[in-house]
This record gives C-alpha cells, structure tokens and sequence, in this order.
C-alpha cells in the first residue's frame, strides 16, 4: 500500500464513545522499505478528554492501519517506552491527556506525534535507542566499591541519600537527551541522561568510582557541552530537575568537590 | 575493577537499514532554549559590529581624512536604527550573560532560570524605552519635524 500524504484515512470503525470529540492525529510516518522520508499522515479520531494520547495511537493502529509502529510497555509511565515529540515538545504518549491538547472552543484539534529527534528513526515512532545507552553505559551506571566486601549493608544517612535522590527516577526514556539542541547537532555528547545516570551514583557517599566518573564526563564530549537551554528539565516525565544535576556536576568538576 | 568495554563498535556495525538521524520538525522547547539562541544571535551580531568597528577605527592610521568620510556615512536614519539595534543586542547578550553566569555557578540558578529570564526581558524594554527614544529623538525631527 502506498499512502500518499493527504489520503483520506477511513477511521469510521473507530469507537466513538460519548462525550468523545473528533481530533485529528498528524503523525509523522517512515517505513525504511518504501520511503526515502518521513511524511506526514492525517487520521480524524474521536476522542475523550480523559484519553491519552497513547489511546489514540492504539485507536489508530487497531482499526484503521496495523503498520503503525510505535513502542509501548506498561503505559502507565514508568517503563519509559513511549517517549515522543507530542505537538513539539518530547513527553510520554501513555502521560499526556487529550484534555490538556484540545484546541478553544470550536477549533480543530490538532496533535502532531512525531519520533524523538537525534536517534536514527527506525519506522514511525521509534527510534534506535542504541547510541543512547552507549553513552549510559560509558559513564559506569553501577555502584563502585573497592576493598573488602563489609559483612553489613553500607550505611547512609538520609541527608546524603537526599543528594542524589532526584537522579535515581530516571526511566532511561530518552526524552531530555533528544530534547536537548546540542545532542541534535552532534550525537557524540554524552547527552542529559547519561549524566544524570552518573550524578546518581558520582553524589553517593557508598560510591568510590566518583574519580573516575568525573574524568569521563570532563572529556570534550561530556558535562562542558551542555548550554543549560533546559530542554531536558522541562521534558522529563518524571520531574528530575535534569540541568540542575548537570550544572552539580559541572561545579563538582570546577570546584574539586564531591 | 568492573569496567564494561564499551560496545560501540558492535552497536555501529549492527544491521540497522533505513534509519536516519531525524531533524526538521519543530522543537517548541523551553524559554531558556530560546534564550540560548538569542544568545548565540545577539552574540553574532555584536562580533560583525565589532569587526566593522575594528576595521573603521583602524582607518584612522591610514589617514585621519578618509576616517573622517567614512565615519560621515554613519550620519544616516538607517544607521541611526542600527545603533538602536546593537544597543538592543549587547544590552540582552550581558543580561543573559549574566543569567547564564548565575545558573552556572549560584546553587539555586537552575531552579530560577525562568523568573531570572523574565527579570532581564523586564530589565530590557524599560532599558529600551527611554533608550530608543533618546537615541532616535534628533533622526526623527530631522526627518519628520519641521522646525528644531
């Protein structure tokens, strides 16, 4: 089937419950075996307020075009599966509700979903999230301890477990790394999440590999190449006030001080 | 020590057809985004300024006459709007300068790089008022107001 951009898609088989409005869903489409670029696609669907965008994507997939690739877990925001650019700005499909997108009164409703940017496009809405947790991977996620094995569990007070406490929700999503303008413009830069991933383990006082985390983020690639836009802070969904860590990091570095 | 060789060479040579680096679409990012590219254009801006001013002044030690005619050419409405314009620009790029100074090194700069963002914009249009007024005051009675 080759669908061109403005085919009329016949969504009539889609449920329309009541109290649901009609929305158009713009999604950007790519199938790497019969296009050279994505396109833009239109599906007219109804939908309740109390949807989220994630509904409409399953809606669509369902019962007009069962090609629509996209990734999904739990859908209930913890997995981190879903992370795409919802009407320009990177958010969770399974967290975004349709309420929060209707245009004013007796405009069209119009969402765009589009994959994330700065990974390569697989098909549709995912991305190869490879590079991605390459860079995760580089800057040592995991606790680092030297010396002998303690025979009880390594103690922490609550002040130093508070330091790092907001860096432990990441869900590995992607959304602040391809929300940020540098990772967009050069894939090697470590990125948001990964820095935060080090930030969880660099502020934790059971940690010994800080040294070595902070020399791999000093690199060219590493914290010094974020501009502090605050692109990643607001994509977030789980709220890790992501530039804030990575200026923690940058003073760390500056000031010698962990 | 644990350290896992890093596995990009395996991750670039796996076979993954079709995929290409997505950019175009519009990013609606957060207010600091724009800030940053105002940055970075107000920055650009005031370089070509001083590149010109550079060049002008070193004419001086050429010879101090054609300093002199080149700096006449500079009496004019339209360069009168540029300097409004240069003024615009390095007064934005200082004040988010130092926005950019305090997210950087004060503790609490992340969490207030918003209202620290509308606080300089304030800072700007009062600045900018009285400023383009003042300086486009004579060039507008020269070119509109009958008497002086």
């Amino acid at each position: 089937m080759t669908a061109v951009a403005d085919t009329a898609h016949d969504t009539s088989q889609i449920p329309a419950p009541e109290g649901s409005v009609t929305v158009t869903v713009k999604i950007l489409r790519f199938n790497p075996e019969v296009d050279d670029e994505p396109h833009w696609e239109s599906y007219d669907v109804p939908a309740l307020p109390t949807d989220r965008v994630l509904n409409l994507l399953f809606n669509i997939k369902n019962y007009v075009d069962g090609t629509l690739s996209f990734r999904r877990s739990c859908a209930h925001g913890i997995c981190g599966s879903d992370a795409m650019q919802i009407n320009g700005i990177n958010r969770l499909a399974c967290k975004v509700l349709v309420k929060d997108l209707l245009a004013k009164k007796g405009k069209q409703t119009t969402i765009t979903v589009a994959p994330i940017k700065g990974l390569p496009t697989m098909k549709d809405l995912y991305v190869d999230m490879e590079p991605f947790f390459e860079a995760y991977r580089a800057v040592k996620p995991y606790l680092i301890a030297y010396g002998n094995e303690p025979t009880r569990e390594r103690i922490q007070s609550q002040a130093d477990r508070e330091r790092f406490d907001d860096t432990t929700k990441c869900i590995l999503c992607a959304a602040c790394t391809s929300s940020c303008p540098v990772y967009w413009a050069d894939g090697s830069y470590f990125g948001p999440a990964a820095i935060v991933n080090a930030h969880r383990f660099i502020f934790d006082s059971r940690d010994e590999g800080s040294e070595e985390r902070l020399d791999i983020l000093n690199d060219a690639e590493g914290v010094w190449r974020c501009r502090t836009t605050f692109n990643c802070t607001d994509a977030c969904p789980r709220g890790i006030q992501v530039t804030k860590a990575i200026q923690e990091v940058k003073r760390a570095l500056l000031f010698k001080r962990v | 020590m644990s350290t896992t060789a890093s596995t990009a060479a395996e991750a670039g040579a796996s076979d993954r057809t079709g995929a290409s680096r997505r950019s175009g679409t519009f990013y609606r990012g957060d207010p600091g985004m724009w800030s940053w590219v105002m940055h970075r254009i107000t920055g650009v801006l005031t370089f070509f300024f001083l590149f010109v001013h550079v060049l002008d002044t070193a004419l001086v030690r050429v010879s101090p006459n054609a300093y002199d005619e080149v700096i006449e050419t500079y009496k004019s409405p339209v360069v009168n709007l540029l300097e409004v314009g240069l003024v615009g620009a390095v007064l934005y790029h200082a004040l988010n300068g130092i926005r950019v100074i305090l997210v950087d090194f004060w503790s609490k700069g992340a969490k207030y790089q918003r209202p620290m963002l509308w606080a300089i914009i304030g800072v700007w249009v009062v600045v900018m008022i009285p400023g383009t007024y003042f300086m486009l005051e004579r060039t507008v009675s020269e070119l509109f107001g009958g008497g002086h």
